[in-house]
This record gives structure tokens, C-alpha cells and sequence, in this order.
């Protein structure tokens, strides 16, 4: 199980966020201006388990392409209508379209990948990170001894440690509620089905079949992320429909399991430890002969 | 595409000129021709945040545990040498270096985790994929081991033991000295994974070139001469290793040399190579001189591994080096090119535009 976010049609209302805090009793995390733009959550920790993003473009209107995702059959092919409410004249109305400032805004949740090859259950030296009956991983909060080893191993910057209590938390994709046959929280407040959950399988069927519909409709920016089963983590359990390259929104172009390299990385170590036992014997020998 | 940015430092970039029309033919020709406007190595990132998390330990905890476990491990590799070869001086120097150095990383250990309970739970379980899991039962074999090597040696009691202990310790000792490495390595630390090939050299040299320091600062000079030539083979090796990786790093290598890390990686290769050097020209007559010779050695180790730890703690804090050499991974494996995905239905659409 998993989930599909689609980020074309995320408005950025951060329910998820919201919701994820409501549901898991997640602490606060600090209510900070960051300055940097409209989003103050900045990114995923322990007490930030879906992050929106808002990504500020200077990039023409003409290549918001909002209006290619609408359906064809709605008619007027994106042309605003009239409601008759009263309001201000647009921005640049007056200027005309080409005064209007170059400006879009890309959003998405971003959320714990559960990854089918997951660096942080394979660096976690107490067990206390598991795979769950639906493919997804979680921390046993009361086995977790705080040595922080996950932190540094997940190449997309989730689990994090809290300050005060020293554990490492994450997304459960929400556990307790698939146990009892519930959506997770944020999937469930998203009012624009940005996020999807379901299996994997109907949702990557389901996110391709978006990307082509949105190619047909001229937004060849559309991309997916973290669908392929052949990539370096095998597979996100969390993928994205993203209008952009990864990085934009933060993600790693091409992460790869810390632990692929494993087998290589102890090699070496074996090699240098013969190395000093070696070494340190010759030092006595040398001397007796 | 974006041209210009307001950032910290200002703005940065030219604003594009006006000639984009809303919905005409020409924007998507501009769009077409964009790649070819933006400059390939322009990196791009979300507000310039990290990628990673940061690495949430404690320089003073976990850089001193690599140092101390280097020195602990290596220390008893040459005590046992010492015992064998009838250097009783040096071999109960090693021995309490030993115990005392091992004791010392295991408390950096606990007082990183907290709380000592929670060092139990290491022993859960027995994972061969988590370097912390394997440390931490090296860690449980080798305490006793160091322990009982010291202890014997130190009081004189059950001398055989002491000699089982010590032997033991000594067999154990490199792993100790060299599993650190894939601890940090086995990591998404860009720094510290990159060098997964020569990190374990470099720890060993360095743990060698801290005990041979150890041995020169508290053993006679008439004894110490395996630990003088300990220290240069170290010595040697730690810069020769250090070297390479850096060359084989590439970019990721830059950490290496900016900031805290590069003054800390400086100042290792200073005092390592003046205590060799005066070790090895001095060690042997001036007892002064063989004692300042193995204290700089032992600093040099310890900036070593202060100065790795911020490496890695830099470059995990810089989206640069997270995303460059990943970006051009993927453009060398072709898998992803920079234009948008499945071009098929790009032309689809580019005959309706025109």
C-alpha cells in the first residue's frame, strides 16, 4: 500500500500537514516565519510528517499551463468567466498581458517514501524500524534508542530526530489507522485528491495514465518520481506526479539505497584492518630480524 | 525557466525581458530553446535547503568515539606485540591506553544516546546491514578483552589470563580500529559515502598513528621503538589515504578543505606529519622529543576524525552535493534526460500549437 501524490492539482492548503498532526498527536514544531517563502514548515522532521512545499517561479503565465489540465469537455478551453462578483480589476489589467509579472507557484506534499529498499531499517541496530504486513516502515517508538543512525542513511530527508525526547520519528502512513481499515489522515483531508492511497500497483497505473492525459494537454513538464521498482531504493511506496525536476521541490534526483554499496564497504574495511594487524606485526618483526 | 532569484545574498541573475507573450506560438518556442539558454551546470534546489537531514549527532560524542575507538583498537594490536616480544613497559602503557580509550568511546556512545539503558537495546538483534549493530557487539567482545588485558597487567594477577586477554584483544583490535568507517560511510552523507573505498584506510592509519603516539608518550624510549615505527607506518598511510580520497572524490571533495573541516583536515596533516617526522629523527634519543612527538600524533589523529566528522556534516548541510553529482549520474546513465519525460506525446502536442 502507498501513496500516489499528484502534484498538479495540490493547492497547498496544507491540510495534510495539519491533519498528520491532528491524527499522530504530533508536537508543535515552532511557529516560525522562515522569510524564505510562503511555506514555514521548511521540510520534514520528527515533527513535521507531510511537508508542503511552495515553489515560487519566475516563469512566463503562458507556462502555468493551468489551463491545459482542465478537461476539454468543460468548454471555453480555460477562459475565465465572468461570475459578476465584485472585485478589483487583475493585476496588469490595465497594462495588458504582457506587463503582468512572470510568476507560478508549484505545491506538493511531500511525506516518508517507504522505501522498498529502506536505508533507515537497514542501519537501524536495534530493529526497532520494521516493514509492516502492507509494505510500508515504521518505528517502534518504545524500541528506538535514539542513536540517530536512520538519520543520516535516508537519502530523501525524513526521519529525523526530536529534540527533547531523542527518538527518531516518522510517517507510520498512518499504522493504526489501516489497521482498522481507514484511509491515512492526510489522504483523507486532501480536498483535491492530490494525494491518492491505495495499492501500488492500481496507483501507478492510475498516475500514468494522468501523466499522458496531461502530456495530451500540452504540459509536457509532467514527470513521475518514484514509481520505478527498478530504481535505487526499489520503488517509492510514495511516489509524485511533479511538474518540475526533484530537486525543485527538494527531492534527490536519483536516490539510492545507503546500504547497495555495503557488501563493497566492508570489503575495504577488511582489507584495512589486515592492513594494521600487518602493519603493527611488522613493526615488531623488523626489529627481531 | 528562472533567470533570476532574490536570495539571501541579493538578487542574483538578470530578470528575463518582456517578450513573452501569454499563449502565443512564441512561448513555446522559447520553451523549446530554454535548456539551451540556462547554462548546464546551474544547480537548482528548494530555497537552497538541504536534501538530508542533518546528522544529528554530537561532534564532541561520535567524532571522539571515532578517534578514541582508532586508538583503542590499534593500541592493542601493538600491546600485544609488546607482550610477546618482552616489552613489558610499552605492553602495560598500550594496555591501559587500551582500556582507557576503549571506556572513554563507549561513554561518548551512551552520553550521545542519553541515557545508558538505551545501549541495551543495541543488543537486540545481530545485523550485518547496520555497522552501528556490528560495532556495537565488536564493542561487547572487545571491552572485556582491553578490560582484562589492563587489569591483569596493571595488579600482576593471573598473568596467563592476562596473556589470553591480551593476545585477544589484539586479534580484535583492527576491527575495532576499522569498523568505524563503514559506520559513517554507510550513510547518504555525500562526504562520508563517497570515500567508502579509502575511509578505512585512513582510519587505520590514523589509529596506528595515534598509538604509536601513545607508546612514544608513555613508554621508555629504549622500549618504545616498535611504536615509533607504528606512528610513521600510520602516519604515512593516513596521509596517503586521506590524499586519494580526496582526488577520487571529485566535487564532494570540497568539504574536505572549506570551513571547520578543512582547518581540522590541515591541522591533522601538520601534527601527524611533524610527529612522524620528530618521532622517527628524535623518538629514539630525547625522551622529551619522542614524548611531544606521539602527543602531536595523537592530536593529528583527533583532528582527523573531527575534521572527517564536519566534513560530512558540511556536505550534508550543502543541497549541492547532494543533487549535482546525482543529476549528472543520471545524465550519464541516460535514463533521465534534462528535457521532460516521454517525448512522444510532446510531439503529439507541438503540431495542434503550430
Amino acid at each position: 500500500m502507498g501513496f500516489f501524490t499528484d502534484t498538479s492539482v495540490c493547492i497547498g492548503c496544507k491540510a495534510c500537514e495539519v491533519a498528520c498532526k491532528e491524527w499522530n498527536m504530533i508536537p508543535e514544531d515552532g511557529l516560525n516565519f522562515t522569510g524564505m517563502s510562503y511555506d514555514n514548515s521548511e521540510g520534514l522532521s520528527a515533527d513535521t510528517w507531510r511537508h508542503v512545499a511552495f515553489i515560487e517561479q519566475r516563469l512566463p503565465l503562458g507556462e502555468q499551463e493551468t489551463s491545459g489540465a482542465r478537461p476539454a469537455s468543460a468548454g471555453g478551453g480555460g477562459a475565465p468567466v465572468d461570475l459578476g462578483m465584485p472585485s478589483f480589476d487583475l493585476p496588469g489589467a490595465q497594462t495588458g498581458e504582457a506587463e503582468r509579472g512572470d510568476f507560478r507557484w508549484l505545491m506538493s506534499s511531500d511525506v516518508c517514501k517507504h522505501c522498498t529498499h529502506a536505508a533507515c531499517l537497514d542501519v537501524c541496530p536495534t530493529g526497532s524500524l520494521f516493514r509492516t504486513e502492507y509494505g510500508t516502515v515504521v518505528v517502534q517508538e518504545d524500541i528506538c534508542n535514539g542513536c540517530g543512525y536512520c538519520v543520516p542513511a535516508c537519502p530523501y530527508g525524513v526521519i529525523d530526530k526530536r529534540e527533547d525526547d531523542g527518538r527518531v520519528w516518522k510517517c507510520t502512513l498512518c499504522y493504526d489507522r489501516l489497521g482498522d481499515g481507514l484511509e491515512p489522515a492526510c489522504a483523507k483531508a486532501c480536498p483535491t485528491d492530490s494525494i491518492q492511497f491505495g495499492d501500488l500497483d492500481e496507483l501507478r497505473e492510475r498516475a500514468a495514465g494522468r501523466v499522458e492525459r496531461l502530456h495530451e494537454e500540452g504540459i509536457t513538464s509532467a514527470r513521475l518520481y518514484g514509481d520505478d521498482p527498478d530504481d535505487g531504493v526499489g520503488g517509492a511506496g510514495a511516489f509524485f506526479l511533479l511538474l518540475d525536476e526533484p530537486e525543485v521541490y527538494g527531492l534527490p534526483p536519483d536516490p539510492v539505497v545507503t546500504t547497495r554499496d555495503l557488501p563493497d564497504i566492508w570489503k575495504h574495511a577488511g582489507v584495512a584492518a589486515l592492513t594494521l594487524l600487518a602493519g603493527l606485526t611488522a613493526t615488531f618483526v623488523r626489529r627481531r630480524g | 525557466m528562472s533567470t533570476s532569484d532574490v536570495t539571501k545574498q541579493g538578487m542574483r541573475g538578470a530578470r528575463p525581458g518582456r517578450e513573452a507573450l501569454t499563449g502565443s506560438k512564441r512561448v513555446r518556442r522559447r520553451r523549446g530553446d530554454r535548456h539551451a539558454m540556462v547554462p548546464e551546470a546551474e544547480f537548482r534546489s528548494y530555497y537552497g535547503k538541504p536534501v538530508l537531514n542533518q546528522v544529528p549527532w554530537a561532534a564532541t560524542d561520535i567524532a571522539g568515539y571515532l578517534f578514541l575507538g582508532g586508538l583503542a583498537g590499534a593500541s592493542s594490536v601493538l600491546a600485544a606485540g609488546a607482550e610477546l616480544t618482552g616489552r613489558p613497559d610499552l605492553a602495560r602503557a598500550m594496555k591501559v591506553g587500551a582500556l582507557g580509550a576503549i571506556s572513554g568511546s563507549v561513554v561518548a556512545l551512551v552520553h550521545d544516546l542519553g541515557r545508558p539503558a538505551r545501549f541495551v537495546n543495541m543488543l537486540r538483534v545481530c545485523k550485518p546491514s547496520s555497522p552501528m549493530s556490528m560495532g556495537s557487539w565488536l564493542l561487547a567482545g572487545y571491552g572485556p578483552l582491553a578490560g582484562a588485558a589492563a587489569a591483569t597487567s596493571v595488579t600482576g594477577l593471573f598473568p596467563r589470563l592476562g596473556t589470553a586477554a591480551t593476545l585477544g584483544a589484539g586479534l580484535v583490535g583492527p576491527a575495532v580500529a576499522s569498523y568505524t568507517a563503514p559506520l559513517i560511510c554507510d550513510t547518504a552523507v555525500p562526504s562520508w559515502h563517497e570515500g567508502y573505498r579509502q575511509m578505512p584506510f585512513v582510519f587505520v592509519g590514523s589509529g596506528a598513528a595515534a598509538a604509536g603516539g601513545l607508546g612514544m608518550l608513555a613508554a621508555p624510549v629504549g622500549q618504545a621503538g616498535p611504536a615509533r615505527r607504528a606512528a610513521v607506518l600510520g602516519a604515512g598511510l593516513e596521509l596517503a589515504a586521506t590524499e586519494l580520497m580526496e582526488r577520487r572524490m571529485g566535487m564532494v571533495a570540497e568539504p574536505y578543505r572549506t570551513g571547520r573541516a578543512g582547518a581540522l583536515m590541515r591541522a591533522a596533516k601538520t601534527l601527524t606529519a611533524a610527529g612522524a617526522v620528530g618521532g622517527a629523527l628524535l623518538g629514539g634519543r630525547s625522551r622529551l622529543a619522542s614524548a611531544l612527538s606521539g602527543a602531536a600524533l595523537i592530536a593529528g589523529s583527533a583532528c582527523t576524525r573531527f575534521g572527517v566528522f564536519h566534513a560530512g556534516v558540511q556536505s550534508a548541510a550543502d543541497p549541492k552535493y547532494t543533487v549535482v553529482p546525482q543529476r549528472e549520474r543520471v545524465r550519464e546513465s541516460g535514463l533521465i534526460s534534462d528535457q521532460p519525460k516521454v517525448p512522444k506525446a510532446r510531439e503529439a502536442s507541438e503540431p495542434a500549437a503550430g
